[in-house]
């Protein structure tokens, strides 16, 4: 309080003009800050907004679908309202599209699941400090550094009728056919290369816990367990909730692996890209744009709610505090404390953690 | 979020890339002059013989000022097609001529993506085999040259026929029954029968309409209409059927594309097997790639009471309705065609030829014995359907076949259901 208050009022004589004094220099900074992002924010609008707003409107539109008597596509487009759209939701085209996005989501949550049990575990054993711990870091971020398709081909291989899969488990599994086996080979490759990046995320958060908080806690006495799950978890829950964040809006997206390892037009393993695809690929446009859009409402509103359901207790932490302190210590004078007080912050929380156990 | 955005972005990108500019008829679909000459640019999919820049060079080498470059596609068919067809929508004349897949002609024609060839500039159409013209035309027009040509073959182990004392079967039943006398040997107890291409993908799509045409039933008849809810058809698709049921079709080949199946074969698994004539030489491979070098031969495919008939692949050439220097690449796919290309190019890759006289050759016959059935498995040929929405014929056919040979749909009712399902999608 303090230190601010003098801050505050150097420029200011007057409290009435404080509130206009500060629209100004915002103004200012704004302007300058408008400035420097305008090319990237053309940018965003070149690559991100017109390409969605493009895709909108494709959406509304059919083209080339009708041939006239001469034999010939009538070239045009035309506008067909919501009609691609209610088409997606009618009859055997929408058991394909529930089909396509209940596989969609069970992918999500089932891959994710796995992927996040052994990404954090594979961060644990990478954290460690042992011999030859560079040479595991880099063995197993190998399945992550690899293009999707190639280990797609990688997996189809292993997968196939005569390959090492069924060598290994001595059975006859046909993997590419409908049913659960082609699911599990979708969900084994994909856990298989993604697991890493959760793993490298997680890893990165745990470098930024001191050693400290350990120690205190080893010298209250806590387990390994109770070490785990009150100082690992919540101080790595950040990195991790963006880990998680990330694989759950690539994988609502998956094409590559079920497409190239277990093939097109299987309905086991068919996902809402892969609709999206095979209508752009009969150059029905408008009904992909249809798909593609939904999609990515369902992308974004799976992105929405978990960052608003989840983030809010971990971002939160971060959005919370500063507000508090702001009304503690009063202008711009609070961000200087605390930025001086964050090293110490993760103390106090996980000596409490540590104390409780 | 931002991840959320960016992440769409590359499917709404690549779905919006049908942005029509197209308001603009072009209207000159009828046989127009093929004019302009000057350099061009030729579209094909990814080279994998080898032998297209021997080709292309012999060109170049005489038409200095009509330069021919090769722009490599790649491999995937799918992704060639794309390709071409996005050049094609923005109306560019990046590509001239094109390499197409006998199956997109009818596509291509009716979306004026390709123009009309006038036959009477192309005098040599009548040395090449009729079936490959066939797959040239929309409408009983000429849009394309056909260049190589594929027919399925009945590749057969040889060593144990004899050593049975069978003779290669023309029929089905004489196929099962040679298989049985076979099976007998010691050495082939625990070898597969037969398998051709069962994945859901095109081969399926080949197998299946080979086995409809093999008992004497049409997909989609002669006037262009699906008539395949018939009791031949239903016979062909029971060969296929009731082959998985009784295991003379091992489980494996519902997930066989033409490479897995190869191998199969290679290994010594499979007693007969349809495959492409591509195989020949790969099997024949001394190198010990290959188990069964030397032991095995080459037949026409069998059929339910006589010969088989084979589905017709291979590619023609096209020129783009939108690329300049027309009368240069009508040249260079009459040059193509050419009988003295042709040759040049099996004898290096061993692609079939569309010249017809060449099956005849005796030094090539030589080299290649297979070719004497493949004339014969080529003249009988049919050409999938000739529709403009083929993609989704052929994935109904997929659809219908692949649920009847896993047994999730009775055969019956998946040929009604075919039936039903390409009658929506043939409107003629």
């Amino acid at each position: 309080m303090s230190t601010s208050a003098p801050v505050a009022q150097r420029p200011t004589p007057e409290p009435t003009k404080k509130p206009k004094r500060a629209t100004s220099f915002n103004e200012g900074t704004g302007r300058l800050a408008a400035g420097l992002l305008s090319p990237t924010m053309l940018v965003l609008v070149l690559v991100v907004g017109l390409p969605i707003l493009s895709a909108l409107r494709e959406s509304l539109y059919q083209s080339g679908q009708r041939i006239d008597e001469s034999g010939f596509i009538i070239q045009g487009s035309e506008f067909v309202g919501l009609e691609n759209y209610s088409a997606i939701f009618s009859g055997e085209t929408g058991e394909r599209f529930w089909n396509a996005f209940y596989n969609t989501t069970f992918f999500t949550v089932t891959c994710v699941l796995l992927e996040t049990t052994l990404g954090v575990a594979m961060a644990l054993v990478m954290h460690k400090a042992f011999k030859g711990r560079s040479i595991v870091r880099a063995s197993i971020l190998v399945p992550w550094a690899i293009p999707t398709v190639v280990s797609a081909l990688l997996w189809k291989w292993i997968f196939q009728a005569d390959g090492i899969a069924n060598d290994l488990l001595g059975t006859q599994i046909l993997w590419s056919t409908e049913g659960w086996q082609s699911v599990l080979s979708v969900i084994i490759a994909d856990t298989w290369k993604t697991a890493p990046f959760i793993g490298l995320l997680v890893l990165a958060g745990l470098q930024t816990i001191p050693d400290e908080v350990y120690e205190a806690a080893k010298v209250d006495g806590a387990k390994v367990w109770s070490t785990f799950i009150h100082i690992t978890m919540p101080l790595v829950k950040p990195a991790l909730l963006v880990a998680v964040l990330f694989r759950i809006l690539d994988t609502l997206r998956i094409f590559d692996l079920p497409f190239v390892l277990v093939g097109p037009n299987k309905e086991s393993v068919e996902t809402l890209s892969i609709l999206a695809y095979l209508e752009a690929n009969q150059t029905r446009y408008g009904p992909a744009a249809a798909y593609a859009t939904l999609l990515f409402i369902y992308v974004a509103v799976v992105a929405y709610v978990f960052v608003k359901l989840l983030g809010a207790d971990v971002f939160g932490d971060a959005i919370q505090r500063k507000p508090k302190k702001k009304n503690g210590n009063g202008g711009r004078g609070g961000r200087k404390q605390d930025a001086s007080k964050t090293p110490v912050s993760p103390g106090v929380t996980a000596g409490g953690g540590g104390g409780g156990a | 979020m931002a991840v959320a955005v960016v992440g769409s972005l590359a499917l709404l990108a690549s779905a919006c890339g049908g942005d029509d500019g197209s308001g603009g008829d072009s209207g000159s679909g009828g046989g127009t002059a093929l004019e302009g000459r000057g350099p061009i640019n030729f579209a094909t999919g990814k080279d994998t013989s080898g032998n297209l820049t021997n080709q292309v060079n012999a060109w170049n080498s005489q038409h200095p000022d009509e330069k021919v470059t090769v722009t490599e596609l790649p491999e995937s068919a799918d992704q060639q097609r794309a390709q071409m067809i996005s050049n094609a929508q923005i109306k560019s004349d990046a590509f001239s001529v094109l390499n197409l897949d006998v199956v997109w002609t009818a596509e291509f024609a009716a979306n004026r993506w390709i123009t009309e060839l006038p036959e009477d500039q192309f005098p040599d159409l009548n040395k090449l085999l009729p079936s490959t013209i066939d797959t040239a035309k929309y409408r009983d027009k000429l849009y394309a040259v056909p260049v190589t040509s594929d027919g399925g073959l009945l590749y057969y182990r040889k060593d144990l026929l004899d050593k049975a004392g069978v003779q290669p079967p023309k029929t089905w039943a004489e196929m099962q029954e040679a298989c049985t006398k076979v099976k007998a040997l010691p050495e082939a107890k625990t070898a597969g029968c037969y398998a051709g291409q069962f994945e859901k993908y095109e081969g399926l799509t080949v197998n299946f309409s080979e086995a409809v045409n093999g008992a004497g039933g049409v997909v989609v008849g002669d006037d262009g209409k699906p008539n395949v809810d018939t009791p031949e058809a239903l016979e062909g698709l029971n060969f296929l059927v009731e082959g998985f049921k009784s295991g003379m079709i091992p489980r494996a080949a519902i997930t066989y594309q033409e490479e897995p199946g190869r191998r199969a074969f290679q290994e010594g698994n499979l007693i007969f097997h349809r495959n492409w004539p591509y195989v020949y030489a790969l099997a024949g491979k001394t190198d010990g790639s290959s188990k069964i070098a030397g032991k095995f031969g080459v037949a026409a495919l069998p059929g339910k009471d006589g010969p088989g008939v084979s589905t017709l692949g291979g590619h023609n050439y096209a020129i783009s309705e939108f690329a300049k220097n027309k009368a240069t690449a009508a040249d260079f796919i009459k040059f193509m065609s050419s009988e003295e290309r042709q040759k040049a190019n099996i004898e290096k890759t061993s692609q079939a030829p569309t010249w017809a006289s060449l099956y005849d050759d005796p030094a090539l016959n030589k080299q290649f014995p297979y070719l004497a059935p493949l004339k014969a498995s080529i003249e009988t040929a049919k050409s999938r359907p000739k529709v403009v929405k083929y993609g989704d014929v052929t994935t109904a056919i997929q659809e219908a076949a692949y649920g009847a040979l896993t047994g999730t749909t009775p055969p019956k009712d998946a040929l009604a259901g075919l039936q039903t399902k390409l009658s929506s999608l043939i409107t003629q």
